[in-house]
């Protein structure tokens, strides 16, 4: 046997005359480095690929700068103008710079642009732009003033106060305008107010969104936890036989999954057919264009996403526990609770987590199968992208889900902790 | 086992030389987004998902070059529709000139992603087939090329300039119209009893005709229907809705029927629920409820009352490079033509937008039926024709919407 070298304080040194406790930092470190390295690709993959995106996301849900970009000496002469309750226009210097800025927004064709976006918060302002663009370009800016006149002159709506309170109001760089917006509030000259009821949506969406995420997640873990259970307590033969079963759907496309539901569900579908035909019911039972049909067939796309986990849990407990429980004395049902449902929780964790969480972010299925009612925020979030092409609220509305998952996910690990997740 | 630093650094430096290679000739296909679905006629979840799908970009393989030149990417909403600009326009053009084309369906998201295209500075449309509304924000937002209709296109074969031949239907610098279509009515005839619908109030008329209604899950057309039920004249119905109060009252009268609506994304929805029974009558495109009706034999009427005009056509994006704009132009100048026009008839019934084409209409390539009589813009059709007005549209569209959404989701 060796004998162990020491050094003068008393450490230990190793075979090449270093302290043990640096040779032992500088390995760790090596293989720290090992892994980093090993996990670089795809660190730098989802740094490009979702990461950044995120942040420009984040950043076009308070960006604001197409106003000043396009309207600098408006924005410039409006800072020393606030909106009285006098209802007193602004002073003509407001309107000379206005006219210069649109001068070059028209000859650029971004006076449209930056009408749209005002649109988003004041109806009317688009068409008043796209109308003064193809005016203002033969003025002088020398000799046709004054502007104030001229202006109201081509439209009386520009000797109205809304144009320019909704100009001063998103003035800056960034504004948090959109945020108000997705919360169901207006940004205006006197700060955040309350917008009408009929107009509100958003709030009762996030609501709804995270209410039948809960209830999938729920039903799933219903439906999953006995399909697990006898998948990792049954023969091999049989056990394999029900892997294929769970998976096949899982295999076919989303669409296909989602339209069968519609043939099941609808009101001259398969069950209510079936349902009228024994006589149970005489008149169909609204089962689809509702929550109720979300839930359902999202459920059953996301049920593999629970079975899956759960099962993989599930195999590693060892079936001498229950059996030692059993000799002791306990009940199946005994047995059960105390012994095995304990070790099983680490597997519904992490079915629960991953099932809320796509759950959350869905919107095909809430949209062929939701009718009205049943649709998800994410719904909204495509439809600001695609068709009004709002991305600014889009991108906050989308800020927010992130914010909801993250606050979620936070008390997910204060009160089940995420060590506690187990994938097998 | 110990781990040889240098194995796995060779390793790395292995794997991520192949991951740039990969990107490298992955970049340099076209943004071809075809959906997962393919571009059958009337189905039910094929055009919802060309509608609301974002995660199915299928990157579609390009046809074999017929042809030195590289195929043009053409946009368009699947469906009957291409088929019918397939048979019509690109067929043809093929046939005579060799140039090939792609045809990617994503005319439902075009104005996103064009501008998505245009912030990231590449252009891989090269003609894209929207409605008259998106053609204006395009042209707003100057992501489409402006026209110059009398030089760039060709003229009516009755003589008229383009200009003339188009006439009022050029609703846009950047627009240049193809069809004329309408969002019409379509009824099961054997579920409305014994006298048909003629009238558009019918929709809100739950005691003679019971059953389930759908209309479109955005504001459009709904909304002048319903004011024009509750007793407004129609001259005056946009500046009633123009008000908080109209916009009120119309809510109010869909609110009176709102237990027997059925809302829908896609125009293939509505025939869809007719032929289940799942509706007695729905909103829909002229041209769906005649493929339902006459290729499909389902037993549907049509409700023509009331119909709402609107226009489908080209637009050429900004900023394409000076090569493939030439190809475009030429093809274009082809496709607008008189006698292209009225050949897209053939298959399809949605009126050539074109004046110079309407009497060349014939008859349907496959049934052989005559299409004069479902056009739209056929006389005995427009007795009572609403025109979409796009600039109180492009105006109120997002307030409108957010009552209408609120009412829906309420």
């Amino acid at each position: 046997m060796t004998t162990v070298q020491m050094d003068t304080a008393g450490e230990i040194l190793t075979a090449d005359n270093q302290p043990l406790s640096v040779a032992l930092r500088k390995a760790l470190f090596r293989q720290k480095v090992r892994a980093l390295l090993l996990i670089a690709p795809l660190l730098l993959f989802v740094l490009v690929t979702f990461v950044w995106p995120i942040f420009g996301m984040l950043w076009r849900s308070i960006d604001n700068s197409i106003v000043p970009d396009t309207l600098p000496q408006t924005v410039a002469a409006l800072e020393s103008w606030t909106p009285t309750d006098s209802g007193e226009t602004p002073p003509e210097a407001v309107y000379a710079a206005f006219v210069a800025d649109m001068q070059i927004a028209a000859e650029e064709r971004t006076h449209t642009v930056v009408g749209g976006r005002l649109n988003y918060e004041t109806p009317g302002i688009a068409s008043k732009f796209r109308q003064l663009g193809r005016e203002v370009q033969d003025w002088d800016l020398a000799r046709d003033g004054p502007f104030k006149e001229k202006l109201i002159a081509t439209d009386e709506a520009w000797g109205e106060l809304f144009i320019w309170e909704t100009i001063n109001t998103y003035s800056g760089n960034y504004t948090t305008g959109y945020y108000a917006n997705s919360v169901d509030r207006r940004l205006t000259s006197d700060g955040i107010t309350a917008r009408d009821a009929d107009e509100s949506i958003y709030l009762r969406l996030f609501w709804r969104t995270i209410f039948m995420s809960i209830v999938i997640t729920i039903s799933c873990g219903l439906l999953g936890y006995p399909i697990a259970w006898l998948l990792a307590n049954t023969l091999d033969r049989y056990a394999n036989l029900l892997l294929i079963l769970v998976l096949l759907p899982f295999w076919t496309s989303l669409l296909v999954r989602t339209s069968a539901w519609k043939v099941l569900l609808q009101d001259q579908g398969v069950i209510n057919n079936f349902l009228e035909s024994i006589g149970i019911t005489d008149s169909p039972l609204p089962l689809m264009h509702n929550q109720f049909g979300t839930i359902v067939a999202m459920t059953h796309i996301l049920l593999p996403f629970m079975i899956l986990p759960m099962y993989s849990v599930m195999k590693t407990i060892p079936s001498s526990y229950t059996r030692a429980a059993k000799s002791l004395g306990a009940t199946d049902i005994t047995a059960f609770r105390r012994v095995y449902f304990p070790q099983s929780v680490p597997g519904i964790g992490a079915g629960a987590i991953l099932v809320f969480i796509l759950a959350i972010g869905y919107y095909i299925t809430p949209a062929i199968v939701g009718g009205s009612t049943g649709i998800f925020i994410s719904n909204r979030i495509a439809y600001n992208i695609s068709s009004t092409l709002n991305w600014g609220l889009a991108a906050a509305l989308g800020g927010l889900l992130l914010l909801m998952v993250m606050v979620l996910y936070w008390l997910y690990d204060r009160f089940v902790g995420i060590d506690n997740v187990k994938l097998g | 086992m110990t781990i040889n630093l240098k194995r796995v650094l060779a390793l790395l430096a292995f794997v991520a030389s192949m991951g740039l290679l990969a990107a490298a000739c992955g970049s340099s296909d076209s943004g071809d987004s075809a959906t997962e679905t393919s571009s059958s006629t009337d189905s039910t979840a094929d055009d919802s998902a060309s509608n609301d799908d974002a995660a199915a970009d299928d990157v579609a393989a390009a046809p074999a070059d017929a042809s030195d030149d590289d195929p043009l990417t053409l946009v368009s909403w699947g469906g009957a529709y291409q088929q019918s600009q397939i048979n019509a326009y690109s067929e043809p053009y093929t046939a005579t000139t060799g140039q090939t084309f792609i045809w990617d369906e994503s005319s439902a998201d075009a104005v996103a992603k064009l501008r998505a295209m245009n912030e990231a500075d590449n252009i891989t449309w090269d003609l894209v087939d929207v409605v008259g509304a998106d053609a204006i924000r395009l042209c707003d937002e100057g992501l489409a090329m402006e026209i110059d209709f009398d030089s760039m296109l060709a003229a009516g074969d009755d003589g008229s300039s383009a200009t003339e031949d188009f006439g009022e239907y050029l609703i846009s610098d950047c627009f240049i119209p193809q069809i004329v279509y309408s969002t019409t009515v379509g009824f099961r005839t054997d579920l409305v009893g014994d006298t048909a619908p003629t009238d558009i109030c019918a929709l809100f008329d739950t005691d003679t005709y019971p059953g389930k209604r759908s209309l479109e899950s955005r504001p459009l057309n709904n909304m002048e229907w319903a004011l024009l039920c509750d007793g407004v004249a129609k001259a005056d119905i946009y500046d009633v809705l123009a008000t908080d109060e109209g916009q009120d009252r119309a809510i109010a009268k869909l609110d009176t029927i709102k237990d027997d609506l059925v809302f829908w994304n896609a125009g293939a929805d509505t025939p869809q629920l007719l032929a289940d029974g799942e509706v007695v009558m729905g909103s829909t495109y002229n041209g769906r409820l005649f493929s339902a009706i006459e290729e499909d034999g389902q037993p549907i009427g049509m409700l023509w009352d009331a119909q709402m005009f609107d226009f489908d056509g080209w637009v050429v994006p900004a900023g394409l490079p000076e090569d493939r704009l030439k190809k475009v132009m030429d093809f274009l100048y082809f496709a607008t033509d008189t006698q292209r026009l009225a050949d897209q008839a053939k298959w399809i019934s949605y009126g050539p937008a074109r004046a110079s084409s309407a009497p060349l209409v014939g008859q349907h390539a496959d049934l052989g039926i005559d299409m004069a009589q479902h056009m739209p813009t056929d006389p005995a059709n427009a007795t009572n024709i609403f025109v979409t007005q796009y600039g109180f549209w492009s105006d109120y569209r997002d307030d409108i919407d957010a009552k209408y959404q609120a009412w829906l989701a309420g």
